[in-house]
């Protein structure tokens, strides 16, 4: 406390100083600079979260704006935490988050391993690995329809090459089995990169000394990886699956535009569900609710997630 | 210091490790490869079977892209001859171009609204980087978090109140509605990358500039701007791409005046289904300045990408 006190008047003098030298005051000019962002941030973003919290305790329809609105309490809630077909789209996101982020964190540390090796021209393949990150999802995941048709697509021309298969035997969108396959390999191949560059922000980050000291106690190279690369860069690592997973929960364009959640609704996750109900189906208040849970489930998995991470960081 | 590291990897170990990064790279490129022959490839080549790899490059997909067409009779082809290339290559189908289509604008769109919310994203952030930086703020932290975790809700549950706010305020469908948006979205990243890029410039050189009589405005925009450009650059491509690539609002909000074109390629049809010469087209030369820009400043990106990632 005293220290923050002190620091306050350290900072305060000079502020009266220039204050009565000229112009405006330290603090006029830092309100002015960051005011503007706020108000932005309030009007866009605060405004229209608090406006969601209100409508999802009403039976609002945004498409009969002049119907009387009616407030239901939190029947809302209890229709989506009961319905059986909401835990299903859950589950497709869940399998959906869980093996994108599996493949890309392997693929992902292994690629950022390689490239470390430092070998000549390496920047040069790590930007092109990176480029399908910088694309629009929704184009390029248009695309991807066309290289996963059956019998015309590349993709399937390609597998069914190396497997020996007729390259028209399997669908991988149109397929019950394969379409949530289909929306985890386009992720993986998008997003990969993404991982790896944080892993390799981590392996640039350990000093050669640890390494050469370890040489001195005749560690092995084997040893070495697990006692010292690995847990060096695991909170790189967790850093960037917290991102992943922020992101892939809350997935939309690449997927629609891939499957638009079909077959069915086997590959309806948790955004394309919501998107139903609140723009073609126009159950504003209901879908409301939806996105407040959704948001909350967000920021509690991240939060204790961001707890475990410090952790492994205090180590 | 040695001369030799101890971990400096062999030459052998360089080569294998060169090899599978290669071929990685190789691989992840197919699609994107594909997308851009396919926009050189006649409506028969794109969905042959097996598909080709090697085939007499054609206009068609430009063309198509570009232009509306409508089928017409033989007396009225016999009568009208083709005028320029392009009408010569629709007539192969018996067809006369009767306008153009809707590609122009909506590019034009998401120039607009790209370069727009950037130069926003960017005008705000780096005030309040610089009062982040190195004011005192009441309640700092919080505010940062706060800024922070406006990037974790869903696009969708934003777009429903944002919908029925601008349906209000006759922002819907409208550019400066668009630009708002995106700014609102990009600014959180901006203001954390900006703040990391300002906090590495010594605080010596502008205590150096107001000794001299500059004005706190001054010392920002005579001292401060000019060493902070890496940063700025880096943060306005991060926010360019964001704009430029985003499809959940754009195809939520807008539909006619202000649809960018994320949301209007895949619409691209021709006779049964999507015409994959056109949308490949239409693909590539939207993709292709974001690939170039990514290749030619690769340094400032790569490093945007971890630095943002590592100080959050």
């Amino acid at each position: 406390m005293t220290d923050t006190a002190i620091d306050k008047i350290a900072q305060r003098t000079p502020t009266r100083v220039a204050r009565k030298v000229r112009g405006l005051s330290d603090r006029a000019i830092a309100w002015l600079f960051v005011g503007p962002t706020i108000f932005l941030l309030l009007a866009i973003n605060i405004f229209p979260l608090i406006w969601t919290v209100y409508l999802s305790f009403t039976n609002f329809r945004a498409n009969r704006p002049n119907r009387e609105v009616e407030w239901v309490g939190l029947r809302n809630y209890e229709r989506i935490l009961t319905d059986s077909d909401i835990w299903l789209n859950m589950q497709a996101t869940a399998h959906f988050l869980f093996w994108t982020i599996v493949f890309q964190v392997l693929i992902g540390f292994a690629l950022a391993y390689l490239i470390n090796k430092k070998f000549r021209g390496n920047d040069l393949w790590t930007t092109i690995i990176v480029l399908p990150m910088m694309l629009s999802p929704a184009v390029v995941g248009n695309f991807w329809t066309f290289l996963y048709q059956p019998q015309i697509g590349l993709f399937n021309y390609i597998i069914a090459f190396f497997i020996g298969a007729d390259p028209s035997s399997f669908e991988m969108i149109g397929s019950v089995t394969l379409a949530p396959w289909s929306i985890v390999i386009v992720d993986t191949w998008m997003w990969t990169p993404f991982v790896m560059l944080i892993c390799l922000a981590g392996l640039r980050s350990i000093p050669d000394y640890i390494y050469e000291a370890a040489e001195i106690d005749r560690a092995s190279k084997w040893r070495q990886f697990w006692t010292i690369t690995v847990p060096m860069v695991l909170p790189f690592l967790m850093l960037a699956v917290l991102f992943r997973g922020i992101e892939n929960f809350k997935m939309f364009d690449l997927v629609v535009q891939l499957t638009g959640g079909g077959p069915g609704s086997i590959t309806e996750l948790a955004s394309i569900n919501l998107k139903r109900e609140a723009f073609e189906k126009w159950r504003t208040g209901y879908s409301s609710a939806y996105a407040i849970i959704l948001f909350v489930t967000v920021f509690g998995l991240a939060s204790i997630y961001v707890k475990a991470l410090n952790k492994v960081k205090e180590r | 210091m040695s001369a030799h590291s101890v971990n400096e990897p062999s030459s052998r170990q360089k080569w294998i490790a060169g090899a599978l990064v290669i071929a990685y790279a190789l691989i992840t490129m197919i699609p994107l490869v594909w997308i851009v022959a396919t926009g050189f490839k006649s409506p028969a080549d794109a969905i042959s079977y097996p598909p080709k790899v090697l085939f007499e490059p054609t206009l068609e997909g430009y063309v198509n892209l570009f232009t509306t067409r409508t089928r017409q009779t033989d007396e009225y082809l016999a009568a009208n001859p083709p005028q320029t290339w392009y009408e010569e290559i629709v007539r192969q189908y018996d067809m006369v171009i009767v306008g153009p289509s809707r590609y122009g604008e909506r590019f034009l769109n998401s120039i607009i609204i790209g370069f727009g919310s950037t130069f926003l994203s960017i005008f705000l952030g780096v005030l309040a980087a610089y009062a982040f930086s190195r004011f005192r703020i009441p309640l700092k932290d919080d505010l940062l978090f706060f800024i922070l975790s406006t990037r974790m809700m869903p696009p969708i549950a934003v777009a429903i109140p944002i919908f029925l706010m601008y349906r209000q305020l006759g922002l819907s469908d409208t550019h400066l509605g668009m630009i708002l948006l995106y700014t609102a979205v990009n600014i959180s990243l901006a203001v954390w990358l900006l703040k990391g890029f300002i906090d590495e410039i010594p605080r010596e050189y502008e205590e150096a500039a107001l000794i001299d009589g500059y004005t706190r405005f001054q010392a920002f925009y005579k001292v401060v701007l000019p060493q902070a450009t890496t940063g700025i650059v880096a943060t306005a491509i991060f926010c360019l791409i964001f704009s430029w690539n985003e499809y959940a609002f754009a195809v939520l909000l807008t539909s006619g005046t202000a649809q960018t074109a994320p949301p209007f390629i895949p619409t691209i049809i021709g006779v049964g289904g999507q015409d994959w010469p056109a949308v490949a087209a239409g693909a590539t030369l939207f993709l292709l300045p974001v690939m170039i820009f990514t290749v030619a400043l690769r340094k400032h990106l790569l490093r945007g990408i971890t630095f943002g990632a590592v100080r959050k």
